[in-house]
């Protein structure tokens, strides 16, 4: 009988991780023996504390170039680079989610049981207080996400997949206003999430099947394995193809990439504009990171069979992102139409199988994420006595009424449109530079037309602000508490410091743009 | 003196007074006018101090000064100034003092801040400025694509009717032929071998369809920017819609910037191509010199009127720059600037009428002359450089465009002088109309309309006028400094003059 052998485990490669977690837990813990009217601000605190902590870690890992765990996780480049970008931009999100000077309570609800838009119901809406769960839920996904974008096997991918998934599932229900609205939003995304799942672990079974039967190797789903099936399985090409297909279902319906994109509206409209941003901003990280090692690690040998119908996707993702984006009246769907299109641009740079486009891939996703937080955290401002005022035809004149607010409104949407000077344009030449080089002329003739379609719709809020009068139901817009405004300027003075001096995260980024095999 | 980094200074210069005048308080209207005059006087000096340090015979790029910016994508702040450019920043140096000064009062009805007003035009002057030096073609890129935002905002807060409907439709063209461009930019920047620089680029060899396809990227910007039929159709509504002001720099100075990009971008990089897309263009040129006058004569909105005649114009300077003659280049960047001249002067000219009256609308003047004889005057020498009548800096310019042509293509010239007798029935006809004739009795009911030009209106037009009959009698000193410039164009694409040598004969022909 073989004698089990325990894998070698590098803790120290492995610590933001492990640190996110047990801060999930101590959150959890917080939550039973911390008297309610200080759990806030503990919960705040620790989480904060644990994603500084995990930062920290990242950075002094910043040379490991390693595989650990048994094949499970991958320290390298990317896997650190990603890491600190989820971290970073939770960091901001926590603030957005932290803040209670906005709205008395802050934006979640006080207690998530009762029943929706009944009596209680907006009484609830009025209380002081707010779930304090939704601190150690957000800490779960965090490090689900780290886990994710580091895992160097389908298995281990699936698991974090699932670890980041359910918290967010639960935080889109947490809304403190327009309660039924938020239920939806976080079923629809919960129905839809399992199905991609399900999708996904049958094409890691298919992929599992497909690397038996080499001569040498024992069968497995780490992208070692699978990446020397791919050139010498003797199985049918037919489950390659098959278990390619279901596992891109799973990763792109994360990446709200078209046609799995049909949630994305209205989870993002219906989620609290906190975690909206979260979503619209670390799950894009993470869902691409993934997408990136699987496609350039472990099916890197069959670039050719994915690239064209991935190509197509990312057409289609653009394409479908910018049409509709068009039609938006509600400015957290035109925003969420709008992070599908920039899917769509990311995919082009996933498709980009150099260096140059996985270093811009990386790019464009910090820049998005900043831009992005900081366009929520403007939407968490606008508002009237019925919470957030989102109607398109609300925003009017409010370029009249709050010229600071609207300035770096119109800041963040001249730099989504893509205008030089800001992190915008920057990004889209990070990733259609090393696509054009690759010869994916098409895709990135596809991407510039995309983003004239997208223009309109930017310039239509840009118009609604400055150009018309404001009305009688024109909102104010709150005074920002600290935190709103720390989470805003960061996103503002990022999207600005990346369009005009882009070198530093450039070099960062192409100096992390190789991955451990 | 000629070390001295005159392009990048030009360029921050007037974002920093920008930025002066944005943060001096709105209650105090008056002193953000003031220094902001003061500011673009300054940029005037500075640029006429470069004027003296341009070397005629030097080399064909001077001023060059480079800084690395993003090493990663090998772009640079790289500024150069050749013959074109350099009459273009002083074209641009001495509109913008005038043009704010035009615009001391157009602010004041608007209930937006007026600092702002004359912020946004100090930033607009530092991105033409920086488009015109841009020596790095993703630096230029950048700038190209800047411009928009401050000349959107003086359109869409500061203008008149449909100032919404105009500034959208202008931002958006202009952004759609950006983004062709910025296709092609990536494209010319993987085949050059990942480098910008606009020397480095003139180098490399391209393949004839990935010429042809880059070309068109760069070519559909600029003639949507120019705009040449049948990309212009935001230009008669941007141009009726801005403040009379702003109006003029689009016009005179913000569109240049295609045909600028043409003859900087399009043929030196893409000759080839040029050669085998030039009777498309020189078709589109034609098309837009006689289509726009047509149109410009059934005008009955003066500031649409003056956008039309313009697209006519461009029409000339289109065929100037695909003639591939040096007398008809140019003629082009000649009329480039005589163009920015006249046109300025009319949109001005137009624009202090159009004050006056409180309508553009043509039927709705009538025998002006009799109450503001001297405006009237004003008008109508404006009218008269605008279609080019000799003795006026356009004679000279749209004279060399035709005579150069007609060596090389005949037919084109011959078509293209028929824009010629349009121009003056769409000039003179308006003029008739708006100052001559039976005075119109509702005229004299308005207040405005009693008052001649003051003080500050023509300190606003003298100079104007001095340029326009100067350059009209003595162009040699702008031609000796385009002369050379176009000269190494035509090198570029391989052409030479058919007939005696050019050096001459554009001097003869400018005596």
């Amino acid at each position: 009988m073989s004698e089990l052998k325990l894998p070698s485990i590098d803790y120290a490669a492995l610590a933001p991780i492990l640190i996110m977690l047990g801060a999930a837990l101590v959150g959890v813990l917080v939550e039973a023996f911390v008297p309610r009217h200080r759990r806030h601000l503990v919960q705040l605190s620790v989480s904060l504390l644990a994603v500084l902590a995990a930062l920290t870690m990242v950075v002094l890992n910043a040379d490991d170039r390693l595989i650990t765990a048994g094949s499970a996780i991958a320290v390298d480049g990317p896997t650190l680079f990603l890491q600190g970008a989820i971290l970073v931009l939770a960091a901001m999100a926590l603030l957005l989610t932290g803040e209670r000077a906005v709205e008395r309570g802050g934006a979640f609800v006080a207690h998530a049981a009762i029943t929706a838009e009944s009596a209680e119901d907006r009484r609830q809406a009025e209380s002081a207080g707010g779930t304090t769960e939704v601190y150690p839920l957000a800490t779960f996904a965090i490090g689900g996400m780290l886990i994710f974008v580091a895992a160097n096997d389908l298995l281990t991918m699936f698991i974090a997949l699932e670890v980041f998934s359910l918290p967010l599932y639960l935080l889109c229900a947490l809304a403190r206003r327009r309660r039924l609205l938020s239920q939806e939003a976080a079923l629809k995304y919960f129905m839809l999430g399992a199905y991609a799942s399900a999708f996904f672990l049958f094409g890691v079974a298919l992929i599992y099947g497909f690397t038996s039967g080499i001569p040498g190797r024992s069968a497995g789903v780490d992208f070692a394995t699978i990446n020397a099936a791919v050139n010498e399985s003797p199985a049918s090409r037919v489950l390659l193809f098959a278990g390619m297909a279901l596992l891109a279902i799973g990763l792109l319906f994360k990446a709200a990439a078209a046609p799995f994109h049909v949630w994305t509206p209205d989870v993002y409209q219906g989620a609290p504009t906190p975690v909206t941003a979260f979503m619209a901003a670390c799950t894009k990280v993470a869902a691409f990171g993934a997408l990136l090692r699987v496609f350039h690690v472990a099916f890197a040998s069959a670039s050719w069979d994915f690239t064209p119908v991935l190509g197509v996707v990312a057409v289609l993702t653009m394409l479908v992102g910018a049409v509709l984006a068009v039609t938006q009246t509600d400015i957290k769907r035109l925003l969420a139409y709008s992070s599908i299109a920039n899917a769509g641009y990311l995919l082009v740079g996933v498709l980009a199988p150099s260096k140059d486009g996985l270093s811009g891939t990386m790019f464009y996703l910090v820049a998005y994420g900043f831009s992005v937080l900081a366009a929520f955290a403007v939407v968490t401002l606008v508002r009237d006595g019925d919470g957030e005022a989102t109607h398109l035809s609300r925003w009017a004149g409010l370029g009249r009424r709050s010229p600071f607010f609207a300035s770096v409104f119109t800041f963040i949407l001249l730099a989504f449109a893509g205008i030089p000077l800001t992190s915008g344009f920057t990004s889209k030449f990070a990733v259609f530079g090393p696509a054009l080089a690759e010869g994916r002329a098409w895709l990135v003739v596809a991407g510039v037309l995309t983003s004239m379609v997208l223009a309109f719709p930017y310039l239509r809020v840009v118009v609604m602000m400055w150009l018309s009068e404001p009305g009688e139901s024109t909102p104010t817009v709150a005074v920002p508490g600290g935190l709103t405004s720390a989470a805003l300027m960061i996103g503002v003075v990022a999207t600005l410091v990346l369009g005009v001096a882009p070198a530093p995260l450039l070099d960062l980024a192409t100096g992390a743009a190789e991955f451990v095999r | 003196m000629s070390n001295f980094p005159f392009l990048s200074v030009l360029t921050v210069a007037p974002l920093v007074g920008a930025l002066v005048v944005a943060l001096l308080p709105r209650r105090r209207p008056e002193l953000a006018k003031q220094v902001a005059f003061v500011w673009s006087l300054l940029v005037l000096v500075l640029s006429v101090l470069m004027w003296i340090a341009f070397k005629i015979d030097g080399d064909r790029f001077q001023f060059r000064e480079s800084y690395p910016w993003i090493p990663n994508w090998g772009v640079h702040f790289t500024f150069a100034a050749d013959g074109i450019a350099l009459v273009m920043l002083m074209l641009i140096a001495v509109l913008v003092p005038l043009v704010i000064l035009a615009s001391w009062h157009d602010a004041d009805s608007s209930r937006r801040s007026v600092p702002a007003y004359f912020a946004l035009l100090l930033v607009l002057e530092c991105t033409m400025i920086g488009v015109f030096a841009a020596a790095d073609v993703f630096l230029f890129y950048v700038f190209f694509e800047v411009m928009l935002v401050p000349m959107y905002f003086l359109i869409g807060s500061y203008g008149g009717h449909q100032r919404q409907y105009a500034a959208v439709k202008f931002f958006l063209y202009s952004l759609v032929g950006g983004l062709f461009m910025l296709a092609a930019v990536i494209g010319l920047w993987v085949v050059g071998g990942k480098t910008f620089d606009w020397q480095a680029l003139s180098q490399v060899d391209i393949s004839t369809g990935t010429e042809r396809w880059l070309f068109l990227g760069f070519f559909l910007a600029f003639a949507i920017k120019a705009p040449f039929f049948p990309f212009h159709t935001w230009l008669p509504d941007a141009g009726g819609a801005a403040p009379a002001g702003a109006a003029a720099l689009l016009v005179g100075v913000l569109d240049k910037v295609g045909t600028f990009g043409i003859l900087r971008y399009c043929l030196p990089l893409f000759p080839d191509a040029a050669k085998w897309f030039a009777p498309w263009a020189l078709a589109l040129a034609l098309i837009g010199i006689i289509y726009a006058a047509l149109l410009a004569v059934g005008q009955n909105d003066l500031k649409r009127l003056v956008s039309y005649t313009s697209i006519a114009h461009f029409g000339f300077i289109g065929v100037g720059i695909f003639a591939f003659t040096t007398q008809a280049g140019t003629g082009a960047v000649l009329y480039m600037v005589n163009h920015g001249l006249a046109t300025g002067l009319l949109f001005l000219v137009v624009g202090m009428l159009i004050a006056r009256r409180g309508s553009a609308l043509i039927s709705d003047f009538g025998g002006a002359g009799k109450l503001v004889p001297v405006l009237a005057g004003v008008l109508f020498f404006a009218g008269l450089a605008s279609l080019a009548l000799p003795g006026t800096a356009p004679f000279v310019s749209e004279f060399l465009v035709l005579i150069g042509s007609f060596t090389v293509n005949k037919p084109v010239a011959v078509i293209a002088t028929l824009g010629i007798i349009l121009a003056a029935a769409y000039v003179l006809w308006m003029v008739q109309r708006t100052t001559q004739g039976t005075l119109n009795p509702a005229l004299t009911e308005i207040d405005g309309m009693r008052r001649d030009l003051n003080l500050r209106e023509k300190v606003v037009i003298a100079p104007l006028v001095a340029l326009i009959v100067l350059l009209g009698f003595y162009p040699k000193p702008v031609t000796d400094v385009i002369n050379p410039a176009v000269q190494a164009t035509m090198n570029d694409i391989g052409k030479t003059d058919p007939a005696p040598a050019p050096g001459t004969s554009v001097q003869e022909a400018s005596r």
